[in-house]
């Protein structure tokens, strides 16, 4: 039997190749929410105004970054024994003005990152059991291709 | 600028990793603040406590925990939970239960027992919990944010790991003395570079532990105080339980995201400086005012922030501010003269009173082996989970 590519959460980025973050926007102020809001636009005054589902932009800068240099604790879900550290990225997205967090796609370096740098959103595997992948968005910087960089591995 | 009230008796039990009840630690720090003020339990109008998470529902109803643990006088308590800053939600809960002349004295306590490690959510599968599923999803623990805030000022302001280390070398210092710090060991710029890493570009050595502790205090109205023999008690002057302004730009834990900017107006100051602009306000007091500052350095970077936040320099200045000596004895204004999280470690009901009970003694001169020479005006800072942050300014009468 195959295995089933699962989104690790619903509802909150599509499954394409070249995914997208699904937000909600309030349509008289015309703010976004990430993840997306479904109760109430949270812009004050604006309560009465209509949530519309959005997708948000797939690229954007780096606004910081950082490593998870030690194993999360639960209920983070450890994919590699030996731990192996990844990197956290901040993205800013230019037209929505508002960072996003997502992991790092493993074998980016810290020679690959840098405040500014181009990053563009994938889809990755966050873990697994015996059934499913369960998929994330995940950020990367635009144009690295793992493999390429001659300081991977070196964190 | 709202009226004053004034500290009476404060009283802390050290902080370290003693695992036990966090009830015991409570208890001793209210003994110690009782006798400090030379009252009775007795007198004690209104017990509020700050809530931990941790230790099940007694942590949860911490004024009755406190208030049932010194036997039950009959008073009205009240409880308060938010995050880092529940000790000063505590104090305020006391301060305005005195300003609206419901009583006269109060007593304000939180404690806490720890687990070793990161703060992780609770337990269970809480797929709508966005604290819960920053770690599930994002591996995203406190220290995350820390990182990315120390990372942007090293590429925003040149900020470099040694000026990181060297908070923690200076706040190493400051709490040698301190009998109630946890960590009472200097370090080196190497000890602090060459712990590892744990939220590049922070080590271990940057971030700060998970501890226990208890700190308490007896707060009056001034006419109480000086009827009870305490007319010169330190007072507090400004209190600041602020939240952010939406659209807040700036990443906060647990978020996934900041809010967006777009067809909002941000606003003109962020959430940070805003926790430290309500209080002054309030007390009619400005940052060159200050004497000695107790600030959350829950990382090393983010104790440098705070010297821009709360006005002490402008931005980017706060490394040229720490390598000049001007938040170490001596300089402009002393920075977490106690230690700092940094020795004592966060016991999170309790670490916003313990900063008040510090400057306590700061004002009183009675901070023996960590003095701020002539201090007579001080301020905490403290930012939390969930748009949480508080900040109160005390002064000498």
């Amino acid at each position: 039997m195959s295995r089933t590519r699962v989104a690790a959460i619903e509802g909150w980025f599509t499954l394409d190749d070249e995914p997208r973050l699904i937000g909600t926007r309030c349509s008289d102020s015309g703010t976004v929410f990430f993840p997306p809001e479904t109760t109430m636009s949270r812009a004050p005054g604006y309560a009465s105004s209509t949530l519309e589902p959005v997708e948000l932009s797939r690229t954007g800068t780096l606004w910081s970054y950082t490593n998870a240099g030690y194993q999360p604790p639960d209920p983070y879900i450890p994919v590699s024994d030996p731990y192996e550290p990844f990197f956290i990225a901040a993205v800013e997205l230019a037209a929505e003005k508002m960072v996003v967090l997502g992991q790092v796609v493993a074998g980016v370096t810290h020679d690959d990152l840098g405040v500014g740098t181009e990053m563009e959103l994938v889809l990755d595997t966050l873990y697994s059991d015996d059934d499913n992948d369960y998929l994330m968005w995940k950020w990367k910087p635009v144009g690295w291709t793992a493999g390429t960089d001659e300081n991977e591995g070196t964190v | 600028m709202v009226d004053e009230v004034a500290i009476i008796g404060v009283g802390m039990h050290p902080w370290g990793k003693w695992g036990r009840n966090f009830v015991e630690y409570g208890v001793a720090a209210i003994r110690d603040a009782v006798v400090d003020a030379g009252i009775d339990y007795r007198d004690v109008q209104f017990v509020a406590g700050a809530d931990t998470m941790r230790n099940g529902y007694p942590g949860y109803v911490a004024g009755a925990t406190f208030a049932q643990a010194m036997g039950w006088t009959g008073i009205p308590v009240t409880s308060a939970y938010g995050a880092c800053a529940s000790g000063v939600m505590a104090i305020e809960a006391a301060r305005h239960r005195i300003l609206a002349g419901l009583c006269d004295v109060a007593l304000v306590v939180g404690a806490d027992t720890t687990p070793k490690g990161f703060l992780a959510p609770a337990k269970g599968e809480r797929g709508d919990d966005p604290d819960w599923l920053r770690f599930r999803l994002l591996g995203a623990t406190n220290p995350t944010y820390f990182g990315l805030y120390a990372r942007r000022r090293m590429d925003v302001y040149g900020a470099t790991q040694d000026d990181f280390a060297a908070v923690k070398v200076k706040n190493a210092c400051h709490g040698l003395n301190n009998p109630y710090a946890r960590f009472r060991k200097e370090y080196t710029v190497e000890d602090v570079n060459n712990s590892p890493v744990v939220a590049d570009p922070l080590r271990l050595l940057d971030i700060c532990a998970t501890s226990d502790g208890g700190a308490a205090m007896i707060i009056a109205s001034p006419e109480w105080a000086a009827a009870h023999g305490h007319a010169d008690a330190v007072r507090i002057k400004g209190v600041s339980t602020v939240t952010p302004t939406f659209p807040n730009t700036v990443i906060e834990m647990p978020n996934f995201s900041t809010d967006s900017a777009a067809g909002i107006d941000v606003p003109p100051r962020t959430f940070k400086q805003a926790i430290g602009d309500a209080a002054y306000a309030q007390a009619g007091i400005g940052p060159d005012e200050v004497d000695v500052a107790e600030v959350y350095d829950l990382s090393s970077a983010l104790e440098l922030d705070w010297y821009e936040d709360l006005g002490f320099c402008g931005p980017g200045e706060a490394e040229k501010m720490l390598r000049d000596g001007q938040t170490t004895f001596g300089g402009r204004t002393v920075v977490n003269p106690s230690g700092g999280l940094a020795c004592f470690g966060e016991a999170v009901p309790a670490q916003a009173i313990a900063q008040v009970c510090e400057l306590t003694w700061q004002l009183r001169g009675q901070a023996t082996g960590r003095q701020a020479e002539g201090a007579r005006v001080g301020i905490t800072a403290n930012q939390g989970l969930f748009g949480h942050g508080s900040s109160v300014i005390v002064a000498k009468p």
